[in-house]
């Protein structure tokens, strides 16, 4: 069973905010909506590093639980995804995320605030797959073209890595062991639980 | 007598029904058709078949392995020839 998850990998990303360009144009994102973004940490420090964040997708998803009108769903893949069709824009999910991912247009149907978009790891929405119904509220429906998310497919370094989590991480533990230097995953442990990308299993032997 | 306290129990039960609580199930999200069900778009991705998860799977693996561990491309290192 695919479980898909992203890695950013802070050594390889140059803060060239391809992936998000090519999250917008992908799926026609309205102006105002950044469903990903590239962050700068500990920006002016000798060492600072850039990252791609968007919505990761937990495996214990704060959205959900905060969600008054229960409008997320988990995928079997392990993608979060909502129905606009049920948000009531009420913002809780957006106070609750910690990557900030939930975004809102700045018109809508309630008042300033319309209903919460976010990255559907390119996988939209409770419509049918590729329907025009599903683009325009949620944009391509990729995973069911049998293609990656955009952002990860069109980074230039391959810092953003997407897919199968199993093989993400074998991708990313690969190229810590070549390089001999960070192994850190920003996020990693907070979507996915403790367990870091390119750490051994607890128990393995070393 | 009897006729407006019967009233009364009437709208008293009737005003009182109204604050009773609606089961609030269901409601919940549209069913989702999986992904590896395909896609009506022109666009789809060869090497699998829509409707076959394993091939779904595969193909996303083998897309993964392809399109991002630049590693994998990479002939693997070979030791320098000896001189003659």
């Amino acid at each position: 069973m695919a479980r898909m998850k992203f890695v950013c990998d802070a050594e390889r990303c140059i803060e060239c905010n391809g992936c998000v360009t090519a999250c917008k144009n992908e799926h026609e994102v309205p102006w105002g909506v950044n469903r990903r973004r590239v962050v700068t940490l500990n920006d002016g420090v000798p060492g600072e590093k850039s990252i791609s964040v968007a919505c990761m997708h937990c495996s214990d998803a704060p959205c959900m639980a905060v969600c008054p009108v229960n409008c997320f769903y988990r995928t079997d893949e392990g993608v979060v995804l909502h129905d606009k069709d049920i948000c009531i824009g009420c913002g809780y999910c957006s106070y609750a995320c910690p990557f900030g991912a939930p975004q809102f247009p700045a018109s809508g149907t309630f008042g300033v605030r319309g209903k919460m978009d976010k990255c559907t790891f390119c996988a939209g929405g409770p419509e049918a797959n590729g329907s025009q119904a599903e683009f325009e509220k949620y944009g391509r429906n990729r995973l069911a073209e049998g293609k990656l998310p955009s952002c990860a497919e069109m980074c230039s370094t391959k810092a953003l890595l997407a897919g199968d989590g199993d093989v993400v991480a074998d991708i990313f533990r690969n190229r810590v062991v070549q390089r001999g230097k960070g192994a850190e995953v920003w996020g990693w442990g907070t979507a996915y639980g403790s367990k870091q990308a390119g750490q051994a299993p607890a128990g393995a032997k070393s | 007598m009897m006729r407006p306290l019967v009233l009364i129990s009437v709208l008293a039960l009737t005003g009182l029904a109204a604050c009773g609580e609606k089961p609030q199930t269901g409601g919940g999200v549209k069913s989702d058709v999986a992904p590896f069900q395909g896609a009506d778009s022109k666009y789809m991705n060869s090497g699998w078949k829509a409707g076959d998860k394993t091939s779904w799977e595969q193909g996303l693996k083998a897309r993964a392995q392809n399109t991002q561990n630049e590693y994998s491309k990479m002939a693997a290192p070979t030791a320098p020839a000896a001189p003659k």
